[in-house]
């Protein structure tokens, strides 16, 4: 701020006004991978407003591949349906092409949106390694930090742990995904993991937040700071530090091998979960198998600006893609966490209760949870739920 | 599939309603459900929607009249809260004001008549309309021109919208006379402001698929002022590759409105250029009568007719030109999430101003503004 002002003011002798001013739209609207200093201060002001007039938000939509395209029509109409004041704007991503254009045009998209919902873009490994997961970019541009989970056991649903309700959040943008790696002598590679500081500090105090909020008890952090002394040891400290201010929930430490053993024996014990990238990413899939697999559990990627919800476990699943097997479930859950995002409780407490609604009858289920109706019957009978349970339009 | 479940269900809704279940037997759900077309599932729109009316001075109310009679003939589920707040018959109370904003806070949505603003300065500079535009944040103003079909003018198949920002700008209502006889009034153009109207603009051209935005200003002259909203439109316009934009001073745009309007495509300016561009661009399509307007904030919507006058001399005699209201309305309910309705009244007053039969003196016809209406209820296609 005051560096900000004392370079106005220093513009103003050179060339009035004009200087000062021009000076700042170098950094139009921030670009997200500026460095810290920038983001202090007065970057708030940068960021445009949503996308929201007369009541009506304009939310970005990514279909992906795989069954993303289906699943994301399937919220379209049950949003459609429900009168739910959400306008789409669609933005194809070509996982087939190298250039970045697609997905420079999506990060757009979310930057003058603010929110999006998105199916997961496939990553081709058989492409040039200089081609990035496309994710993995749009995380990152928009600097996304959390990740963030809530797995919790559904009614109706067989599985063989019950009473689950783990949050986890991960770090999102840093750690193993660093994209950082070389080849330093012929036949050996070095790839970078990288903790900060700043990231480890920034997602610990969001996971403790997300807690009191919650009226959670309990954060507990894994890391592998036994073998990684340093990396998950700055990791482990921030968590720390920033525990000694929420002196009202227990903190804890588990070693990620531990925690999986301790997930697919007595995952009850867990309440909210933090950790960093990869890890998140390991155990975030295990909990998702222990309610019920990646059908069913919706994820969110929030940044300070922006928000991108999708499907926990940010599955493609090609091999069901156009086949109407696919569950609906966690695409339309995470319709509901994006309409809470955007303060549309009501909306999103009617289409997550006939989600739940739906839930309950076996013969709806579908593949995934052993079941042996279609992608259509369920979300039919979502519809079907949302007419009879009656309009809240008037109420809102 | 989706269209018979809802008829099956219509009895099971009705066993199960709430105060706000009406009656529904009347309208029919298939068929409304049945013509969204293919792509679009049918909205569930069998709930009513509350919407604040606020008729305002003039023909105001006559035209509110006329959309509450297009409502009711094609069963439109829209309950009306009606409010008269008028300065010119001394309707207008701080109280009245109020009513009308907290009407407005719970329904979202309103449909409006132009509140007459007295010329003679009575200690207030802040007019009704330009007070509950504040209240409301009411930051967008958006005119779409559209030539009618049917009705031919000197420009023909014109296809423009005017984005107006109407909270700042002249409209401040900051005028002091600093020395006797020295009147100083204050032009205010803000960053934040002019970046949300240059966003909202270019959100429009998104949302409606345009591909120009064009600024208007006046930035040789007022090189601050308005040099700081064109600026931010040129900032707001990196964020939308895919959206062309230009700006035009306002004194050539209005020369090129009036020889080739089709150059434009979205027209984004600050409050007083909108005014009279909004005029200009009415006056291309047929005038006042024809062309509907709303605002918008972030969380209200306000639909009136895209040239505000009150045109007070109409009053009682019958001959105001109902279409800007309704296709107004048309636009409100669109706005709601009822375009089987929205799509169903315009499309009445489309075929009736084709049709060319029955049309108000400002289209050069005999018609009375009741005779219009009730064409245009015969040609509803419930």
């Amino acid at each position: 701020m005051a560096a900000h002002t004392a370079v106005l003011s220093m513009s103003k002798i050179l060339n009035p006004f004009w200087g000062g001013r021009l000076g700042n739209t170098v950094k139009v609207f921030g670009t997200t991978l500026t460095s810290h200093r920038n983001k202090t201060g007065n970057r708030r002001d940068d960021i445009p407003p949503p996308a929201k007039y007369g009541g009506r938000h304009t939310v970005t939509l990514i279909p992906g591949d795989g069954i993303g395209p289906e699943l994301l029509n399937h919220v379209r109409e049950v949003f459609r349906f429900s009168c739910v004041p959400v306008d789409f704007e669609v933005v194809h991503v070509n996982s087939a092409q190298e250039s970045e254009d697609d997905i420079n045009d999506a990060i757009t998209a979310i930057r003058r949106n603010g929110v999006a919902l998105k199916g997961n873009i496939e990553t081709k490994h058989t492409m040039a390694p200089s081609v990035k997961s496309r994710n993995n970019l749009l995380r990152t541009t928009l600097d996304l930090y959390a990740n963030v989970m809530h797995c919790q056991s559904l009614p109706g649903v067989q599985t063989r742990h019950k009473n689950i309700d783990i949050m986890i959040i991960r770090e999102n943008t840093e750690g193993e995904y660093s994209s950082l790696e070389h080849e330093s002598v012929s036949g050996v590679v070095e790839s970078l993991k990288i903790i900060t500081r700043v990231n480890s500090l920034r997602i610990a105090e969001y996971a403790f937040q997300l807690a009191r909020e919650k009226g959670r008890k309990r954060v507990t952090a894994v890391h592998k700071a036994n073998i990684m002394k340093l990396g998950d040891g700055l990791f482990l400290q921030c968590c720390r530090e920033v525990a000694s201010g929420y002196p009202d929930i227990t903190f804890d430490s588990m070693i990620v091998d531990n925690t999986t053993m301790q997930l697919v024996s007595q995952p009850q014990q867990f309440d909210v979960m933090v950790m960093p990238n990869l890890y998140g990413n390991v155990v975030s899939n295990v909990c998702a198998g222990l309610v019920g697999g990646p059908g069913l559990v919706p994820g969110a990627n929030y940044g300070r600006d922006y928000a991108v919800f999708e499907t926990a476990t940010r599955n493609t699943g090609k091999s069901i893609a156009h086949r109407n097997i696919a569950n609906p479930t966690a695409m339309l859950l995470a319709g509901c966490m994006m309409l809470d995002h955007l303060k549309l409780y009501d909306y999103a407490t009617l289409i997550r209760n006939a989600i739940l609604t739906t839930m309950n009858e076996t013969r709806l289920h579908t593949a995934d949870i052993g079941g042996q109706g279609t992608t259509s019957d369920v979300v039919q009978s979502i519809m079907r739920i949302i007419h009879s349970t009656g309009p809240l339009t008037s109420a809102l | 599939m989706a269209a018979t479940l809802r008829g099956s269900l219509v009895t099971l809704v009705k066993s199960l309603s709430g105060p706000r279940w009406q009656q529904l037997g009347s309208r029919p759900l298939s068929v409304s459900a049945g013509r969204c077309g293919p792509e679009a599932p049918p909205a569930r729109a069998d709930a009513i929607f509350k919407v604040t009316m606020v008729p305002g001075d003039g023909v105001g109310p006559e035209l509110m009249t006329a959309v509450k009679d297009v409502f009711k003939a094609g069963d439109v589920p829209v309950v009306f809260e009606e409010f008269h707040l008028s300065e010119v018959q001394n309707m207008a109370s701080e109280e009245r004001l109020e009513q009308v904003l907290t009407s407005m806070k719970t329904n979202k949505v309103a449909i409006k008549g132009k509140i007459n603003t007295p010329m003679e300065f009575k200690g207030e500079l802040a007019s009704y309309d330009m007070r509950l535009r504040r209240k409301l944040d009411l930051f967008a103003n958006v005119v779409h021109v559209n030539s009618l079909p049917g009705y031919s003018t000197r420009h023909n198949n014109l296809d423009l919208v005017i984005i107006r920002e109407q909270t700042e700008g002249e409209y401040s209502s900051l005028e002091h006379e600093s020395v006797p006889g020295v009147i100083e009034c204050l032009k205010i153009i803000t960053r934040v402001k002019s970046r949300r109207i240059a966003k909202f603009a270019f959100d429009y051209a998104t949302k409606k698929g345009r591909s120009k935005v064009t600024a208007v200003h006046k930035a040789n002259i007022m090189k601050l002022a308005d040099g700081l909203f064109l600026q931010c439109c040129a900032e707001v316009a990196q964020l939308y590759p895919k959206i062309k934009y230009e700006n035009i001073i306002i004194d050539n745009c209005c020369m090129q409105l009036v020889q080739n309007p089709y150059q434009f495509d979205v027209l984004v300016m600050p409050n007083l250029y909108g005014n009279i561009i909004d005029n200009l661009a009415a006056g291309l399509v047929g005038g006042a009568g024809v062309v509907p307007g709303e605002s918008y904030s972030a969380d209200y919507a306000v639909f009136e007719t895209g040239a505000r006058h009150p045109f007070a001399h109409a009053v009682g005699r019958n001959i105001a030109n109902p279409t800007a209201m309704l296709l107004s309305a048309a636009n409100m309910l669109r706005h709601l999430n009822l375009e089987y309705h929205s799509q169903m009244v315009s499309d009445a007053v489309k075929r009736v101003i084709k049709q060319g039969k029955v049309r108000t003196g400002d289209l050069g016809g005999y018609a009375s503004s009741d005779e219009f209406t009730q064409a245009v209820i015969a040609n509803l296609a419930v």
